[in-house]
């Protein structure tokens, strides 16, 4: 058999780089994937259970004497969490109609409120908080851990979760009125 | 009396303007403490917390305001730049700092897949400009060109002669 040597015709990058190559296009692609559809997600549905989180209180307010509360020590209990900011507008025209509901549910002890104050400075939040009478248990949402989970879009929401730990109803935006509060409450104490 | 009260009035007026002058100036050199300098030499290292991608030096947000205003507090209060951001990592996440969390993981991982894309055209360009050998019909014997011009072969034979 004679033996030959032609130039190759084949010409390209070696399979190990193709491979590579198209690996990391395939990863690139599955995290934009991945991002855009957590955005387009919005936000927690009703239906899903919360599982548990930490909400460091503010001095002033704390609750039943404790400097923080963790969820799964309100399961039993109608839990409203109201995400809010100092430095947010629409926030305010709801705050009043809030710590009313507040004041008017506190004392079955079988509803509970808590302000989750997003990337807020301690002095201005603390004037809000003054400044619209509120007492119910607040702190801030340290490492924004809490909203992530919720995977909210801004403040003010509002999350109203059943006794079992199951969310309710998501409100996006301020309340007009306190009836709307007690709309979403009433019937969830009714279970 | 009254003449010589009469004589000193420009000089009372000068001493008075003097005084007004100095005030002024005094007035608005006086900047706030710590100066907004400072406070943007550290801001400017932070992300504002509400909008994506805007330094907090260039924030023209509420939030940021506060932010502003929460540096200024902690540097009067004589706290350090690392001791400022530490602060606001650790009470707004990473993401308010303009460092990565993971500074050997966000530096390396970028200059290896770099090092690696050169390396990927640098060989695909190498084996355009020369197309590698390929044997075929490959025997045992190594391979040998054969000649077809008719003055490499008479070379080729000179070339054996000589041998």
């Amino acid at each position: 058999m004679t033996e030959s040597t032609i130039p190759s015709t084949r010409r390209g990058v070696p399979l190990w780089a193709q491979i590579i190559v198209w690996a990391f296009l395939v990863g690139l692609l599955a995290l934009v994937a991945m991002g855009l559809s957590r955005r387009q997600q919005g936000t927690v549905q009703p239906g899903h259970v919360i599982d548990n989180f930490t909400l460091p209180l503010y001095s002033g307010y704390e609750w039943n004497g404790k400097s923080e509360v963790q969820f799964k020590d309100l399961r039993g209990k109608v839990v409203v969490i109201n995400f809010w900011a100092s430095w947010c507008k629409p926030c305010e025209e709801e705050a009043a109609a809030l710590q009313q509901a507040w004041e008017e549910y506190a004392p079955s002890g079988q509803v509970i409120f808590l302000g989750v104050d997003y990337v807020d400075t301690e002095p201005e939040a603390r004037v809000y908080l003054k400044k619209f009478g509120i007492t119910y248990p607040n702190g801030p949402d340290l490492r924004t851990r809490i909203s992530q989970y919720f995977r909210t879009k801004g403040v003010p929401e509002t999350y109203f979760v059943d006794k079992e730990g199951v969310l309710r109803y998501v409100q996006v935006g301020p309340f007009t009125s306190i009836q709307q509060i007690r709309d979403q409450i009433d019937p969830l104490l009714g279970e | 009396m009254l003449k010589n009260f009469l004589r000193l009035t420009p000089y009372a007026i000068i001493t008075a303007l003097l005084a007004t002058l100095l005030y002024t100036t005094f007035t608005f050199a006086q900047e706030p403490t710590p100066s907004d300098d400072e406070v943007n030499k550290i801001a400017k290292q932070l992300y504002c917390p509400v909008c994506e991608s805007t330094p907090l030096d260039a924030c023209p947000t509420e939030a940021c305001r506060q932010w502003r205003e929460l540096i200024r507090t902690m540097l009067a209060e004589g706290k350090s730049e690392e001791e400022i951001i530490q602060y606001f990592v650790d009470t707004y996440g990473a993401r308010a700092s303009a460092e990565p969390p993971n500074r050997l993981a966000a530096y390396l991982i970028p200059t290896v897949a770099i090092l690696l894309g050169v390396l990927l055209l640098v060989r695909g360009f190498q084996m355009w400009l020369k197309p590698p050998i390929t044997k075929v019909a490959a025997g045992e014997r190594e391979a040998k060109p054969t000649p077809e011009d008719p003055y490499i072969a008479r070379l080729e034979e000179e070339l054996q002669k000589r041998k």
